[in-house]
């Protein structure tokens, strides 16, 4: 416990005396930003009409705007983490090899789990403190909103985007073990990433086995039921085990590197 | 303290490592010297569990480095080729961080980390950036994070590399301070900083060991005779045959320089510079100057890698001592 405290402590210090961090973070709240406050126009502009729609055929307006602005939000970030976790991970190992550190960690009375365990809280942790000040948008909206915040949406919907995160924070982690450069694991984390996203899809509309098997592989395909507010066990074990299967296979690496090692 | 027996690495065909077997006892400074890619790295590697072997034992304080990996981490400091530092910590900060993967109780830390500041003389810039630190000032750090958990071993792999000489100086001080309390092996392919730090001498070439024995053992043991040069004015011819007629001279080499000296090297079974002086001087030549020539580790270690090419080892060696003479200067301006 101490060994994963003390490699996790390093590495979150790591991500916040780096510039890289702060310029991910910063590019992924003017993003979110930006298009949450054209979401909140458009679907203003959408419930009003809805409202006169409702007003001259009668009865009440049909539409709950503020949970189409979280299931909208959240779909859409969900889509720039696809493009911004790359930049997260890339350094994690392959910086540790290029300068010889690893070698130090792996010759310290600490296991290669301690170490993997470790950083992968540790970009966790980046990741809760880049995603966080959003929930600062829906606070503000919240305020104004006319019915209610669906409060219980909100935090489910956060629940999917953190353990889409972990997912891609595992897979790209793992990609960076395989190499010293880190500009060739934000590449193949990038690349790789973007066909998790385009299999889903392949996987839409098609009734075959073969698109059910690529919808169910997709990552962002299982974030919707999050989305919408629906806590979906299968998808949350799907997400655990994608992260589970990023770990392992780190850890397999940094054993197997010590066989390998010329 | 450290037992190697029959260690053996190799990478596909190749063997960086052909059955080596030495022991090192507590408290010694052991050197492993050889040319670059005799093996050195991948031994220490193997010391240290980085690299498994693909034959043979290897104990360190009576664990092996690879069943019990760690309990021999937990015992030895370990500085690679290329110090493992991060750039963006500060010294203090990267040592407590050492310490603590070490394993070294919460409540010692802070003070192991100073001794550790102290002792490899980094304590004045604790707080700045590794990476604003010099070459030097970042291989000491190196060193610190080599024995901030106080290890009773201690692997230094090309300590003084990259270092200008006063820093060499510094750090070879700082390893022969650290020896007692600590078992050392230092790697290099430097042979005085060999002579000057350690009690005992691995030679390895090509994967195997070349000799093993005290630094003193080994230049008296290869040295046969002694050698004397001498410069002086005159005529060459004249000055070998009167030379080579005293009783005792093996043989005289004579080198005449375009300034007119003539530079004569004298091999003989017993001290006769005396007798070289006098017969010199009467035979009517200026004596300029006479100095008894000690064979070196270099010498030793030409003699020994490098048998087959006996000419081109005669030639080198001119060269090496001209360059010795150049490097004895700087140490004894140095030392003054």
């Amino acid at each position: 416990m101490r060994g994963i405290l003390a490699i996790f402590r390093r590495e979150l210090g790591s991500y916040f005396v780096s510039p890289i961090a702060y310029v991910v973070t910063g590019f992924f709240l003017f993003l979110t930003g930006y298009y949450f406050t054209s979401l909140l126009t458009s679907v203003i502009e959408y419930s009003m009409r809805a409202q006169m729609q409702a007003m001259q055929m009668g009865g009440p307006p049909s539409i709950d705007a503020p949970a189409l602005v979280i299931r909208n939000f959240s779909g859409f970030a969900t889509t720039i983490l696809l493009f911004l976790v790359p930049m997260l991970t890339m350094g994690v190992y392959a910086e540790e090899r290029k300068r010889g550190t690893m070698e130090m960690l792996m010759t310290s009375p600490i296991t290669e789990l301690q170490i993997v365990l470790g950083k992968f809280f540790a970009s966790l942790t980046m990741f809760v403190a880049m995603l966080a000040p959003t929930i600062l948008y829906h606070l503000i909206v919240s305020q104004y909103s006319e019915p209610a915040l669906p409060w219980k949406i909100l935090w489910v919907g956060y629940l999917g985007v953190l353990l889409l995160g972990a997912s891609l924070l595992a897979l790209g982690s793992f990609i960076s073990s395989l190499t010293e450069n880190q500009i060739v694991a934000a590449i193949v984390t990038f690349v790789i990433f973007l066909m998790l996203w385009l299999i889903d899809f392949g996987g839409r509309g098609a009734g075959t086995t073969m698109a059910e098997i690529m919808k169910y592989l997709s990552l962002l395909q299982h974030n919707e039921s999050f989305a919408q507010g629906v806590i979906d066990t299968s998808s949350i074990i799907f997400y655990l085990s994608v992260v589970s299967l990023g770990l392992f296979l780190t850890l397999r690496n940094l054993d197997s590197m010590r066989w390998r090692r010329a | 303290m450290i037992e190697v027996e029959h260690l053996v690495k190799s990478y596909g065909q190749a063997r960086a490592v052909n059955d080596i077997s030495f022991k090192v006892e507590k408290g010694e400074i052991l050197g492993f010297l050889g040319p670059n890619g005799a093996g050195k790295t991948t031994t220490m590697r193997i010391l240290t569990g980085y690299l498994p072997a693909t034959g043979g034992t290897a104990r360190i304080a009576g664990f092996d480095v690879f069943e019990q990996s760690m309990e021999v981490r937990k015992r030895i400091g370990y500085l690679p080729e290329t110090p493992p530092l991060y750039p963006d910590m500060t010294v203090s900060a990267y040592l407590t961080f050492v310490a603590q993967i070490k394993g070294v109780p919460v409540a010692e830390i802070p003070n192991r980390v100073a001794e550790a500041m102290k002792l490899a003389t980094v304590a004045e810039r604790k707080d700045e950036l590794i990476k604003r630190l010099s070459r030097g000032y970042k291989q000491r750090v190196g060193i610190a994070q080599a024995i901030v958990h106080n290890p009773d071993v201690i692997i230094l792999d090309e300590p003084t590399v990259g270092l200008d000489p006063n820093q060499i100086k510094e750090v070879r001080g700082l390893i022969k301070s650290l020896a007692g309390q600590h078992t050392i092996i230092l790697s290099t392919h430097i042979l005085p900083e060999v002579e000057v730090t350690c009690d005992r001498v691995v030679i390895i070439n090509k994967g195997r060991i070349a000799a093993v024995d005290t630094t003193q053992n080994l230049t008296t043991q290869l040295k046969g005779g002694e050698r004397v040069r001498l410069q002086a004015n005159g005529s060459a011819e004249g000055l070998r045959s009167s030379i080579a007629s005293i009783e005792g001279v093996r043989s005289v080499e004579v080198k005449s320089g375009a300034d007119g000296l003539v530079t004569a090297d004298i091999e003989s079974g017993a001290d006769l510079r005396a007798q070289i002086a006098a017969r010199v001087v009467s035979g009517g030549f200026d004596l300029l100057e006479l100095r008894a020539v000690t064979l070196t580790l270099e010498d030793i270690f030409m003699q020994l890698t490098t048998e087959e090419k006996a000419e081109a080892k005669a030639e080198a060696k001119v060269e090496e001592e001209a360059e010795e003479e150049v490097e004895e200067k700087a140490e004894e301006a140095a030392a003054t």
